[in-house]
């Protein structure tokens, strides 16, 4: 009797709504990511159509290379045309780390001591809300119009303000070229990423500082710890894991970066000094999108994807016991969740 | 005696205090002024002309002449060639707006799947999707390129819009969300109710987890209106019919010769006011949803 009842309650089983409900997400992400990840890594193995230029829109023919595009942009390769695609490559990734640093170092300062202010329990500060929706305001607004708007600022016309204040006020003769000139366009660029940026690092190293026991503030005040003390021995420590976790993302949202470096131009020349490795993706295969050189931005991407997926796994090296506690304490409800249901099966049963 | 020391301390204390928060304050308050300055000399140089842009340089008040240099966007051959912001924020809201409902509603439907039922391979996809979430959109854009040529979709909407069923941070996202901080037990209630999984999942979690689709779904909304490496790289033609507001921008900083200043201002102007009027209003949820890490896509 029991034994048959249970039996009947088993039979129902509500598996099949798993795959149904989770379908539709991994049909689309097949056909519209992995597919043309896939094509991508394939794609990094045949030719840059270079002789195929004749050919119909989308039908030209890529040739299998095996490594070539690899050997060229890692390596160089033998003739003239590789060794250029070498050397464009590695200016490119150049400039993406010296860009990224020097938006990085300032950002995270910037956004630790933010943290720390906005979270000390000892300054009164009213308002904070409003600093809050201030600093993060910048990181809302359309890359393409902060791009343009700070081109207008500080670009190279005459008329920019920048240019327009030290003209009026005789500084300098004629116009600087500040989007043009290798350091002064990287520094501009540097800027932009941290102004938009460091308010999204601030509120979040904020609730890392919040996840901290307050209690443990609070013993370190009575034991009399002045800011610093507090700042070093206490917060720092805690909250290196949310440090590594922001640096690593931020890594791997500086490898792509595209859209700010990509428009901080005027015309239709890319600026060399602030293209990046994204910039060198896009370029190889969308200039001539009917004709496009497949082969060394697919090359390029997986390069990309390698540096990626290993800075990945170190975010989830770093993250690794929060994880495993958390799986472990799962299995371990979900084992008293299958007795208690056993249990009551049975229940039912008698 | 022990009473004055106490007083005496405490009195230091609260200077010491009081002068931190003064030099916190003006500190914040400077960076609360690089924050908006830009914002503002734009919004004050929307209002100015060319000329008086051009011959007085910097100025700090706003001028009366925004509506004159909206005019002179629609009516100079110089920008209407491609700059015509009714149709941009159209072209933009369709594809913001369908993209944030889709998101929304399939990576809750994903989570719910994930979540509420055991089967087999419930483990794997969860593995899968959090292995796949940082996968740079830069590396499958080649072959993405190449699926758009030869499947002809190069141009249409769908390829910027279909693709947001498939947001596997924001798949991440709701699950946790869905393990703190919603009940089981009520799904299995309304199967004793007689309710279908379908309509459990679109009358009873829907209203549940209101507050995380609400914040994603602005998020989704505000990175989609801002995503110009897709949709330059779909939108191929520079047909202005089909065009959205971050690429009209770029067209208005590809005018090298004889730009109008003012003009110029007034669209970038035009082209942050939905986003920043929405973020102003939303602020709050905005800023809770980066705390709580939602906003990784």
């Amino acid at each position: 009797m029991a034994t048959a009842a249970q039996r009947r309650i088993k039979s129902v089983s509500y598996a099949k709504y798993g795959y149904i409900f989770t379908a539709p997400f991994f049909i689309v992400y097949f056909i519209f990511m992995l597919y043309p990840l896939i094509q991508t890594f394939i794609l990094a193995f045949y030719g840059n159509g270079e002789s195929n230029k004749l050919h119909e829109a989308g039908t030209c023919i890529h040739n299998f290379v095996g490594t070539s595009n690899f050997r060229a942009i890692l390596l160089g390769g033998e003739d003239r045309a590789s060794r250029a695609i070498h050397k464009e490559f590695f200016h490119y990734f150049g400039n993406t780390l010296i860009i990224w640093i020097g938006n990085f170092i300032p950002q995270i300062c910037l956004s630790l001591l933010l943290a720390v202010w906005f979270t000390d329990l000892r300054v009164k500060m009213p308002g904070k809300g409003f600093f809050k929706v201030v600093m993060y305001m910048p990181n809302i607004i359309t890359a393409a119009s902060v791009a343009a708007l700070f081109m207008s600022l500080c670009g190279n016309s005459k008329y920019s303000v920048l240019n327009n204040f030290l003209l009026n006020h005789n500084y300098i003769d004629e116009a600087v070229q500040f989007a043009t000139n290798k350091w002064s366009s990287r520094i501009i660029v540097m800027f932009i990423q941290i102004w938009m940026w460091f308010g999204n690092t601030m509120i979040m190293l904020m609730s890392g500082i919040q996840g901290i026991n307050e209690s443990l503030f609070e013993a370190a005040e009575i034991d009399g710890a002045n800011s610093r003390q507090t700042f070093w021995r206490i917060t720092f420590p805690l909250l290196k894991t949310i440090m590594v976790y922001t640096l690593l993302t931020s890594m791997i949202g500086g490898l792509q970066m595209f859209d700010i470096p990509y428009m901080f131009h005027t015309g239709n020349i890319i600026n060399e000094h602030i293209a990046t490795v994204a910039i060198f993706i896009y370029d190889f295969f969308h200039k001539d999108y009917l004709h496009p050189s497949y082969g060394y931005s697919a090359a390029a991407s997986v390069v990309l994807f390698v540096i990626t997926a290993i800075l990945g796994a170190l975010v989830f090296y770093v993250q690794r016991d929060k994880d495993a506690i958390e799986l472990r304490k799962k299995r371990k409800a979900a084992r008293k969740e299958a007795q208690r249901k056993a249990a009551r099966g049975g229940g039912l049963g008698l | 005696m022990k009473k004055v020391t106490y007083a005496a301390d405490k009195g230091g204390y609260q200077k010491k205090v009081v002068a931190k928060s003064a030099l916190i304050y003006a500190a914040l308050i400077l960076l609360t002024l690089i924050c908006l300055i830009p914002i503002w000399i734009l919004v004050v140089n929307a209002t100015r002309q060319h000329n008086d842009i051009a011959s007085h340089g910097l100025s700090l008040l706003p001028n009366t002449y925004l509506f004159k240099n909206i005019d002179t966007l629609r009516s100079n051959a110089l920008y209407t060639s491609f700059f015509h912001p009714i149709i941009g924020m159209r072209n933009s809201l369709i594809i913001a707006g369908s993209c944030a409902a889709l998101t929304v509603f399939f990576a809750g439907l994903t989570a719910y799947g994930i979540v509420v039922y055991e089967f087999k391979a419930k483990g794997l996809m969860f593995t899968f999707i959090i292995a796949v979430m940082m996968v740079p959109a830069q590396v499958t854009a080649v072959g993405f390129m190449k699926l758009l040529v030869s499947w002809k979709l190069l141009d249409s909407y769908i390829p910027l819009i279909l693709p947001a069923i498939a947001a596997p941070a924001i798949v991440f996202f709701m699950r946790q969300y869905m393990l703190s901080s919603f009940p089981l037990d009520i799904i299995e209630a309304a199967r004793i109710d007689g309710s279908s999984e379908f309509r459990t999942f679109l009358t009873i979690a829907i209203p549940m987890m209101k507050p995380a689709f609400a914040v994603q779904a602005i998020f989704a909304f505000i990175s989609k209106w801002n995503d110009y490496y897709n949709q330059s790289l779909v939108l191929v033609s520079g047909d202005y019919h089909k065009n959205t507001m971050p690429m009209m921008i770029q067209g208005v900083m590809g005018i090298d010769r004889n730009p109008d200043y003012g003009a110029n201002y007034a669209a970038i102007f035009l082209s942050i006011i939905p986003v920043v009027v929405v973020y102003l209003v939303l602020s709050r949820f905005i800023i809770g949803g980066v705390a709580a890490g939602g906003v990784k896509e």
